[in-house]
């Protein structure tokens, strides 16, 4: 092949630039916490209290992540819509909590409120998964043989529909989760400061994810994902209805982010319609992180990132002088989107999917 | 199919038992999808709030419209499915009553359960209206509104093209001039026209007769036009007898391009210069998304280092660094942005497209958020951003150039370079680079076409041109705030582009007047205005992936010959789109 000199210069300097740039970047980071942890101004405590914030957060990410990597790995496709369908099931949960509240029963003691939670998960969990599978009949299907770009604008579209949906719907005002006393007690006092809320984000994601995994991996309908996944054309000369199979991707997918909006409704307490914005992008991240398409890599990388976005500001940049570096949690989450795709396109643990020529 | 169970089908006379069940069976899935989205219109807020804006004053309402619009639009599809034209009716009345029955239903519900606690819309303010005034005693309103339209809708079903034509195009043309009457009204009245304006607008939407005038002036157009077949004719007329047609329409259009702001007034001319604005942006990305194929979520970016860069170098407030005039700072603008987009683009032009788009996106907060932090609140004054941006040429207000309306003609004046260079890019080697690169990376490096600077190329130039919008936008608004910059102005100028058409000019321009202006124009539609540009994208990527005014080449590119003849043969499709196509055209060209 034909190169001209000028040619062979420019990719010498792009590759030159690439390498300042990684350069940089590590300087930054590692500057950067030294500087922090030589400062000292913060304790072990805090520390500590950090890295439970950002385990409780990063489990989320991998509840919505989940969702993302699914429908990755069998239609190629990113659902740009999957963080409304999160912020759907936060909805979803919020009403049901606000029925509670109202009859008094959400505060009445330990397994009332537990029972409470179950039922918002259920129901989020149910509004999400209903929304998914319309969405993917009505606005999906069609374009399974389209150009790559089709279904990526299909699904900004749905994003923007449901977004304003839901807007029109229930107004742009925020809705304030009914407030549960009993989640912000310490469990384990004395020791470290960790609340019950915790537990329970952390319990509820864990439990899910684990079910998930046994689903895919042990189950009929599991083994059938994982074919479809592998080859689809191959997988519906098997005998597997590969249409039902993507709805039930869909579904399972929606079902964890809609669980995952209940979490993250108890977590930060509010609602509205844009809530699923910034956590969807996030936990694309997250699932490019670990590997889009990758179940497990789903998982660690949105712990990955929790942890990074709560321990990112400070350690990197405190000690660099940044003035309040917590407005810049999401610049820290959006660095890493894009670090990940030029080192390790293939995230932590995934394969090489993200740059065509491998 | 053939094992379709006809026992449960009423009134089973049709020749076949097993088809008349799929169509019964096809008539209730059309019903029951009316009544899903008249429903969802009505709680989405849509109904009620569109009916604050009359079409024809005292009559109908938009909000109105849209309801009416789903039942017909049931009853056509119905009368669709039916063998015979006396069936054809009968179904489209049913499947007309079946679409009501969901907002008799809505009614209903809404006496025993109160729906308020859960959507903002439902109310007794809705079921007045869904019932025409009569409340809860009448919630069979919508169901025999449903059978009426419906019927309707099966006689337009089967009668022939050019009465149909005829009345679709002349109920469109009262719904687009009822829409615009207020600001049709205002300009009349100045120029001398009071009479003629007050007998035919009303304060809000069209007079009865201004509505009736308005049908048969349409409608009798479409009859003549057809008649006299007057596109046969426009294509079978030699060259330069078309072209003595075509230069003076326009010449006229130029005109009225160029006088819309004094004509319409200042609210209008502020419209119409932010419609510049996104007309000169849609064709900047349209490099990048249209040629190139790189889904560029990010851009407003580099609208907000263009848009910062004049703010620091022009505002005479205590911020501004340079008190340059307007002109010195637009070139560092531009150069500044499309730095910058060589700069991010460098590292993520490597990935694949849909990451890419993600990874666009997260560019376009990062510099938000930069914007608006503490970091840089010492240069760019953080969230109370950069004020006191002069305009490009100071002027008395009483100037004709004074205001928004120097701005309109800046950005049409640099949108016309931004299509000029672009055309030309796109005929030369870069330019067919491009687009072998937007169909297949793998073939295109293959033919020697180097991807990353390509493609980086296409990226800068893009970011170029955004640059130069924001520059426009610093100072069409005087002041700068990191809140301007959200996604939104990257998704807008997405948005118009797909829509409009991927590398078609005429497709940005129709797009920036419909998903920029008609929303400015309209406060009811500004709260809707993403809803609708999510329906838009959808519907657009499944029924016309080329937008709605294509270019020749993405249009060859995306429909088999056997579907573009046929398309020639029966031009007219879709009626609303293609009215609306047409209005667009007509509107500009007068």
């Amino acid at each position: 092949m034909y190169t001209s000199r000028i040619e062979r210069t420019i990719d010498a300097a792009i590759a030159a630039f690439l390498w300042g740039f990684r350069i940089v970047v590590i300087l930054v980071v590692v500057v950067g916490s030294l500087l922090t942890l030589q400062g000292g101004r913060y304790s072990g405590d805090t520390w500590l209290r950090l890295v439970i914030d950002g385990i409780t957060l990063g489990s989320v990410y991998s509840l919505i992540a989940l969702g993302y990597t699914m429908v990755y790995g069998i239609l190629r496709m990113i659902n740009f819509a999957h963080g409304d369908i999160f912020m759907a099931g936060a909805f979803g949960g919020y009403f049901v909590a606000a029925y509670f509240n109202r009859s008094g029963f959400l505060n009445a003691g330990l397994i009332p409120t537990f029972l409470s939670i179950g039922l918002m998960i259920v129901v989020a969990m149910i509004v999400s998964t209903v929304i998914a599978v319309l969405m993917e009949r009505v606005a999906y299907r069609p374009l399974r043989n389209a150009p790559r770009l089709v279904p990526l604008i299909t699904a900004i579209g749905a994003s923007f529909f449901l977004e304003y949906s839901f807007r029109g719907f229930f107004g742009p005002g925020i809705y304030a989760y009914p407030s549960i006393s009993i989640l912000q007690e310490q469990i384990l006092p004395g020791i470290i400061r960790f609340r019950l809320i915790d537990a329970v984000v952390i319990g509820a994601a864990l439990l899910m994810m684990l079910g998930l995994y046994l689903f895919v991996t042990r189950t009929k309908v599991g083994t059938a994902m994982r074919a479809v996944s592998e080859d689809m054309a191959t997988a519906s000369l098997m005998g597997i209805d590969v249409d039902r199979i993507i709805v039930t991707t869909f579904a399972i997918g929606a079902a964890m982010a809609g669980a995952a909006g209940v979490l993250y409704g108890l977590m930060f307490t509010q609602v509205y319609f844009f809530t699923g914005f910034i956590p969807g992008i996030k936990a694309f991240t997250a699932a490019v992180l670990g590997g889009i398409g990758n179940i497990p890599g789903a998982m660690v990388g949105g712990l990955f990132l929790g942890l990074a976005e709560s321990i990112g500001p400070i350690l990197f940049l405190d000690g660099l002088n940044v003035p309040s570096p917590n407005q810049l949690k999401d610049v820290i989450a959006f660095t890493m989107l894009v670090l990940i795709l030029i080192f390790r396109p293939s995230g932590i643990l995934g394969e090489r999917l993200a740059v065509k020529r491998a | 199919m053939v094992s379709t169970p006809s026992a449960a089908v009423p009134g089973g006379t049709m020749p076949s038992a097993a088809s008349s069940g799929d169509a019964w069976r096809s008539i209730l899935r059309i019903g029951l999808a009316g009544t899903v989205v008249g429903v969802y219109l009505a709680l989405v807020g849509i109904v009620p709030v569109f009916d604050k804006r009359p079409i024809v004053a005292g009559v109908v309402s938009f909000g109105q419209i849209s309801a009416l619009l789903t039942l017909t639009a049931a009853g056509l599809l119905a009368a669709r499915q039916a063998q015979s034209d006396r069936l054809a009716v009968a179904y489209g009345g049913l499947a007309g009553a079946v679409a009501g029955s969901g907002l008799s239903l809505l009614v209903l519900v809404g006496q025993v359960i109160d729906l308020r606690g859960l959507t903002i819309n439902a109310g007794p303010d809705l079921y007045a209206l869904l019932t025409a005034g009569l409340g809860p005693a009448g919630f069979w309103f919508p169901v025999v509104l449903g059978l009426a339209v419906g019927l309707l809708g099966g006689v337009l079903g089967i009668v022939p093209a050019t009465p149909r034509l005829a009345l679709g195009y002349g109920l469109v043309g009262i719904l687009v001039l009822g829409l615009f009457a207020g600001l049709l009204r205002t300009p009349m009245i100045a120029g001398g026209l009071g009479p003629l304006a007050r007998s035919l607008f009303a304060s809000d939407g069209l007079t009865p007769l201004g509505a009736v005038l308005t049908f048969v002036v349409v409608a009798g157009y479409v009859v003549l036009a057809r008649a006299l077949e007057l596109r046969a004719r426009y294509a079978a007329m030699a060259p330069a007898r078309r072209r003595a047609l075509v230069l003076p329409s326009a010449v006229i259009g130029l005109l009225l391009v160029v006088l819309a702001p004094h004509i319409l007034g200042p609210f209008v001319a502020h419209v119409v210069a932010l419609v510049a604005l996104y007309v000169l942006l849609g064709f900047g990305l349209n490099i990048t998304l249209g040629l190139a194929g790189l889904l560029d979520l990010g851009f407003v970016a580099f609208f907000g280092v263009g848009a910062y860069t004049v703010a620091l170098l022009t505002s005479i407030g205590p911020l501004g660094i340079a008190h340059w005039p307007f002109w010195a700072a637009v070139p560092i603008a531009v150069v500044l942005a499309m730095a910058f987009g060589g700069f991010l683009g460098l590292p993520i032009l490597g990935i694949r497209g849909d990451y890419l788009a993600i990874a666009t996106l997260g560019f376009g907060e990062i510099i938000r958020i930069l914007a608006g932090s503490d970091l840089l609140k010492g240069i760019l004054g953080g969230p109370q951003g950069i004020t006191n941006i002069p305009k490009p040429i100071e002027l008395p207000p009483d100037h004709p150039l004074f205001g928004p309306n120097q701005i309109y003609y800046m950005a049409l004046v640099f949108a016309a370079i931004v299509a000029f260079v672009a055309y030309r890019l796109r005929e030369s080697r870069i330019g067919r680079a491009w687009m072998a690169i937007r169909e297949d990376e793998d073939v295109a490096e293959a033919l020697g076409v180097n991807l990353v600077q390509t493609k980086l190329l296409a990226y800068m130039l893009g970011a170029a041109f955004a640059g130069l919008g924001g520059a426009v936008f610093a100072a069409l608004v005087g002041s700068i705030f990191a809140s301007s910059l959200t996604v939104f102005v990257s998704i807008n100028v997405a948005a118009l582009i797909i829509v409009g058409g991927m590398g078609s000019n005429p497709g940005v321009v129709l797009g920036a007047i419909f998903l920029i202006g008609v929303p400015e124009l309209f406060r009811e539609f500004e709260e809707y205005r993403f809803l609708f540009y999510g329906v838009a994208l959808i519907a657009v990527m499944r029924f016309r992936p080329e937008g709605l005014l294509p270019s020749k080449i993405t249009r060859r590119e995306l429909h088999t010959v056997e579907e573009l003849a046929e398309e020639v043969a029966e031009p007219a499709v879709d009626v609303e789109l293609v009215g609306e196509a047409a209005e667009a055209r007509g509107s500009e060209a007068g």
